[in-house]
């Protein structure tokens, strides 16, 4: 006991220390090192210097304005339509699963052991011009006879709200699961009807998980590039493409730098207006 | 629940009977249909790996045949890919699972001056995009002049796994009995011992979790490992590289056997847990 006692002061720092250093070095100083970059001018030939570069910024959000605006809206899209589509099927397996809720959360998981790239050339091959869908849908006019699905922004929007449906399933389901079945009950005895009572109690309740699965999907969804170079044309291409062709085939690491920080910028607004409309305690809520 | 049932007061009418079971059975109805909807990519994954294409493009059916199973290191690249992906993967969750679960009984059982900032910094790598993660990382690496290749791919997946790490064990250590370890300490064995006889066997399966769930998402990266692979070449990078050339079938062979073990491995895990739920 003495032994416990006398280092009980120190023995959670040692604990913290080697993986807050392994943060610390590789996460926090390289955004430094970004922000160093981002106002940096030169070019690769002749090298960088920082000279407080705030054009860089300015000429990213002049010259490649679709592309930021496009990455919310397509993000915020997906967001929603990944919320409507997996919200029913949380609830279902979190209230009918019974001793199956494990083996069903399991067939929401299963799918994203595919490879993100792999997945993702399915659905090119799903939406191809020749695929069942774009012939269905002709057949159906609601494509013209040349009409096309891949290269649009259709398929991004749908790559992208497939890629990420598990992080908004799962803490739907976690949030729904953990509701006390009582208090739906008690509504309804207090002669609620299912629907009043879904929208009264359960609904509420599930907020949480509505808050943090639509972060944990918005957020990867804004800076992804990857559905919007294989599903997309140039005109689908979001801030993603553009970061990482600047950085990995312009080497223009400034241009690239001063965009990372202003798609951050773009999310934490957007973020923060979705904070005030649902409600800061929510947020901070699920943070933790 | 241990709250009284009081007897319902109102009688359910035969109409809202129907309509209850009708509302029933449209979910579960909708519920296969999104599970068919989850399962579609993976089945056109799992069907063209059979294929038989004739040109560059694996994208239309042209024939069943067993020989991209069979040569499924017959494209040049593929295994080395593979190789250095499970390097790193095995690597990288090991490192960020003894690290994050660390962090994990720091954060759980210790009242410090730091925590809320803990916190904070374990949550921001995980509501960071990707993209600023990898290009931040490459910034550091290119102003230090650090050679691109095995160890800064397995630096930027230790780094992404760690949060990852932390939040799984974290969610299992806040059930945990402490009585259980102020028992052993009773009994007179000392903070190590009892760390290894009764925190770390309880805390097992969470660890074992973390070390999957790490594992899945290293083997899976691509947006940072594209930033700061250098020349190395792991798998996802060699389907980006084969993808703009047409990705050859054993892509998809690769691709559902990473799947059919990890779901074996999943359903082990699901299955064991009920055995252990119906004995408790």
């Amino acid at each position: 006991m003495n032994f416990f006692h006398r280092h009980r002061g120190l023995t959670p720092y040692l604990l913290l220390a080697p993986g807050v250093a392994w943060l610390a070095v590789f996460f926090l100083v390289p955004l430094g090192f970004l922000a160093y970059q981002s106002l940096q001018s030169g070019n690769i030939d002749f090298g960088y210097a920082f000279t407080w570069s705030w054009g860089n910024y300015w000429h990213a959000i002049r010259d490649y304005r679709p592309q930021f605006v496009r990455s919310l809206e397509y993000a915020g899209i997906a967001t929603v339509f990944a919320l409507v589509i997996s919200y029913p099927v949380a609830y279902w397996i979190a209230f009918r699963g019974g001793r199956w809720k494990n083996l069903l959360l399991l067939f929401i998981v299963a799918p994203f052991f595919v490879t993100y790239l792999i997945r993702t050339l399915a659905w090119e091959t799903i939406l191809s011009d020749n695929g069942f869908v774009v012939h269905t849908l002709q057949h159906l006019h609601v494509l013209g006879p040349g009409g096309r699905l891949l290269a649009t922004s259709t398929a991004v929007v749908t790559g992208i709200t497939y890629n990420f449906l598990p992080f908004m399933a799962l803490p739907l389901y976690v949030s729904l699961e953990q509701i006390d079945g009582s208090l739906i009950e008690a509504a309804e005895d207090l002669y609620a009807s299912k629907l009043q009572a879904f929208l009264r109690v359960t609904l509420p309740l599930s907020l949480p998980g509505v808050v943090a699965g639509t972060l944990l999907t918005f957020i990867p969804a804004a800076g992804d590039f990857i559905n919007a170079q294989l599903l997309g044309s140039p005109e689908n291409h979001m801030i993603g493409n553009v970061i990482q062709s600047k950085f990995l085939e312009l080497t223009d690491y400034p241009a690239a730098a001063s965009m990372s920080f202003i798609l951050m910028a773009g999310i934490l607004v957007a973020v923060a207006v979705y904070a005030r409309i649902v409600g800061t305690e929510q947020l901070t809520g699920t943070a933790v | 629940m241990t709250s009284i049932a009081v007897p319902r007061p109102r009688g359910r009418t035969a109409l809202a009977r129907t309509l209850a079971f009708g509302r029933h059975h449209i979910l579960t109805f909708y519920s296969f249909l999104f599970f068919a909807y989850l399962m579609l990519p993976i089945a056109i994954v799992i069907a063209f790996s059979f294929n038989h294409p004739t040109g560059n493009f694996n994208y239309v059916w042209q024939g069943f045949t067993w020989d991209n199973w069979r040569y499924w290191d017959g494209v040049p690249g593929i295994r080395s890919a593979i190789v250095l992906s499970l390097e790193i993967a095995l690597l990288a969750s090991l490192v960020a699972t003894a690290l994050g679960t660390m962090i994990a009984l720091a954060l759980v059982r210790y009242g410090f001056r730091g925590r809320g900032t803990t916190n904070i910094l374990i949550f921001l790598p995980l509501s960071t995009p990707e993209i600023v993660l990898g290009a931040s990382l490459l910034t550091l690496f290119l102003n230090l002049n650090v050679i691109f290749g095995f160890w800064t791919i397995l630096i930027a997946h230790v780094m992404f796994c760690i949060s990852f790490a932390v939040v799984t064990v974290k969610a299992r250590l806040v059930g945990f009995d402490r009585h259980l370890e102020e028992a052993a300490m009773d009994l007179g064995a000392n903070e190590w011992r009892t760390f290894q006889k009764v925190t770390l066997p309880l805390t097992a399966p969470a660890i074992l979790a973390a070390l999957l769930l790490c594992f899945a998402i290293s083997i899976d990266d691509f947006v940072v490992t594209y930033f700061n692979s250098g020349s190395k070449v792991t798998f996802p990078l060699f389907v980006w590289g084969a993808a703009r050339v047409g990705a050859p079938p054993q892509v998809n062979v690769i691709g559902t056997a990473i799947f059919i073990v990890a779901v074996t491995a999943m359903l082990f895990n699901v299955l064991y847990q009920r055995r252990r739920e119906v004995r408790a």
